[in-house]
């Protein structure tokens, strides 16, 4: 039957890069736990993944706290529950936007780089000079992001939640009439521990994902730019998608009864 | 095919039966080729005749489908991790654009082996960077640098410095002259010769310049359709009654060898 061919092949395909992608990603871990670690690349990536990261990803949550206030009034208005707002603002960041968003414009930033810029040693062969000089790639190039990835973006999302909120009482408060104290009380009042701690766990896991789908990509990277280009765009598309197939999971883990 | 000489019993590399393919691509379909202790081998072929592999292959970056590679006696195929690393220890190798890393100054790349893989201190690194750097004919200023800045010959320079700042036993050369006017070529040449000999290294390179391959090399060897249907001492190389060898050295489109080119 040649109609089933080409699911059979496209499969065994599918089959064939979740094993290579797996295999990869329990070696960059086993090498992130096992000695030499150089804290110097980690800290530069520190630096690259989160630092640099702050803008976008700050101008990202302040608007989506803006909008966010500004949508669920219109909407709870006619019910006459605006009162609500603080509630769905503080939550909804929490646990959903805050690491979503932060997530996917790091993909965008960061994933695309990290892609680019090992892909583009692999086909210069600057990796096979790393081999060739007594050092694994593994913990040179990937160990570091992968562990920058893992800690930065909770320290991230921590401070796009709060830039988040801020965007949310901005609306609210200037533009909506709330009482500023009754906003900031009503906010602590209702967010809870786990709120915060699911939304930074789910943090730790994108920035593992983005990095991880970064480096594999680059990694596996070949025939020069073209090579380097389509490695780019697969980092930044697969780090996406498994970021909202990972919240998805994540949240069930947390709040399904 | 190779047979050990009287001079070196036993060789510092042996490869036998080595097999790579990719996918129905057929690359090294059984190469035997010796590398005596101190000798310069040299593989000629034409391009895509599969020497950088056969090259990639012996440094474990390419795993071969079947056949031995031994230095000094050691199995390297199927070799991984700790092991692996040990043995590549010994070589040092110039890649073909220099291979470079744009992310460090030219003293880092040259010292990036001792620091990285030796964990030498950075500041005993750096002077015997410097002084490796000297070797190749290059100042403290150009260590400085970014290797961005530097010219193709500079490029070359400062990889031959980087492959031989841990004194390897063995020294890969993937077309040492490639993209060099002639003269650079030369400077280049003369700099390989010098520094192998000065650390009392085997060198195994590849190239299709004859230029080069007449000053840098002891013997020859050529890869043809995936094996090493020739080889002899250099001096030889212009009577070796072999019609492929001919062909290849008098660059002519004439001959065994069909270049597979479609016309328009």
């Amino acid at each position: 039957m040649p109609i089933l061919q080409p699911i059979g092949r496209t499969f065994i395909a599918f089959l064939e890069v979740a094993g290579r992608l797996s295999i990869f990603a329990i070696a960059a871990l086993t090498h992130c736990v096992r000695p030499p670690i150089y804290p110097r690349l980690i800290g530069r990536q520190m630096l690259e993944i989160g630092y640099y990261s702050l803008p976008v990803v700050g101008l990202t949550a302040i608007f989506t706290g803006m909008v966010l206030a500004l949508q669920s009034y219109t909407g709870f208005a006619r019910f006459s529950a605006e009162s609500a707002i603080p509630n769905v603002v503080i939550v909804s960041i929490t646990r959903e936007l805050g690491p979503v968003l932060a997530g996917l414009m790091v993909a965008g930033r960061v994933g695309a780089a990290i892609a680019a810029e090992i892909g583009t040693m692999r086909v210069t062969e600057q990796i096979d000079a790393l081999y060739t000089l007594s050092t694994n790639p593994f913990k040179y190039l990937v160990a570091p992001r992968l562990i920058a990835g893992l800690v930065t973006l909770p320290i991230l999302v921590l401070i796009a939640d709060i830039i988040g909120v801020f965007g949310g009482y901005l609306v609210s408060v200037y533009k909506l009439g709330f009482n500023p104290a009754t906003y900031i009380s009503n906010t602590v009042d209702f967010v809870e521990v786990q709120d915060v701690v699911s939304g930074l766990v789910k943090a730790s896991a994108f920035g593992f994902l983005v990095t991880l789908m970064g480096c594999y990509h680059g990694y596996h990277s070949r025939g020069g730019a073209q090579g380097v280009g389509t490695a780019t765009t697969n980092a930044v598309v697969s780090a996406s998608i498994l970021i909202l197939c990972f919240n998805y999971f994540i949240t069930e883990l947390f709040f399904a009864q | 095919m190779t047979e050990p000489t009287a001079i070196n019993p036993t060789p510092k590399i042996q490869i036998r039966g080595l097999k790579k393919a990719f996918g129905d691509n057929v690359i090294l379909d059984g190469v035997d080729l010796d590398i005596g202790k101190g000798e310069s081998v040299l593989v000629i072929g034409g391009s895509g005749s599969g020497k950088s592999v056969l090259l990639k292959c012996i440094l474990g970056l390419l795993h071969p489908d079947s056949g031995s590679i031994l230095v000094d006696g050691q199995e390297v195929v199927g070799l991984y991790g700790s092991d692996l690393e040990e043995v590549r220890a010994k070589f040092g190798m110039l890649f073909q654009n220099a291979a470079l890393f744009d992310s460090l100054p030219v003293w880092e790349n040259v010292a990036f082996g001792l620091v990285q893989g030796k964990g030498m201190d950075r500041i005993e690194a750096k002077a015997l960077a410097l002084e490796k750097l000297a070797a190749v004919g290059l100042n403290e200023e150009v260590a400085e640098l970014s290797p961005a800045e530097l010219s193709g010959g500079m490029r070359k320079r400062v990889g031959l410095a980087r492959a031989i700042a841990s004194n390897p036993e063995i020294i890969f050369f993937d077309e040492p002259t490639t993209g060099l006017d002639p003269i650079m070529g030369d400077v280049i040449d003369r700099l390989i010769v010098q520094c192998v000999r000065g650390l009392g290294a085997t060198a195994l390179s590849i190239t299709h310049d004859m230029a080069s391959a007449r000053r840098i090399s002891d013997r020859v060897a050529m890869l043809f359709q995936g094996k090493i249907i020739w080889s002899g001492p250099t001096k030889d190389i212009d009577h070796s009654g072999n019609p492929y060898v001919e062909q290849f050295i008098h660059g002519s489109s004439e001959g065994p060898i069909q270049m597979q080119i479609r016309s328009l």
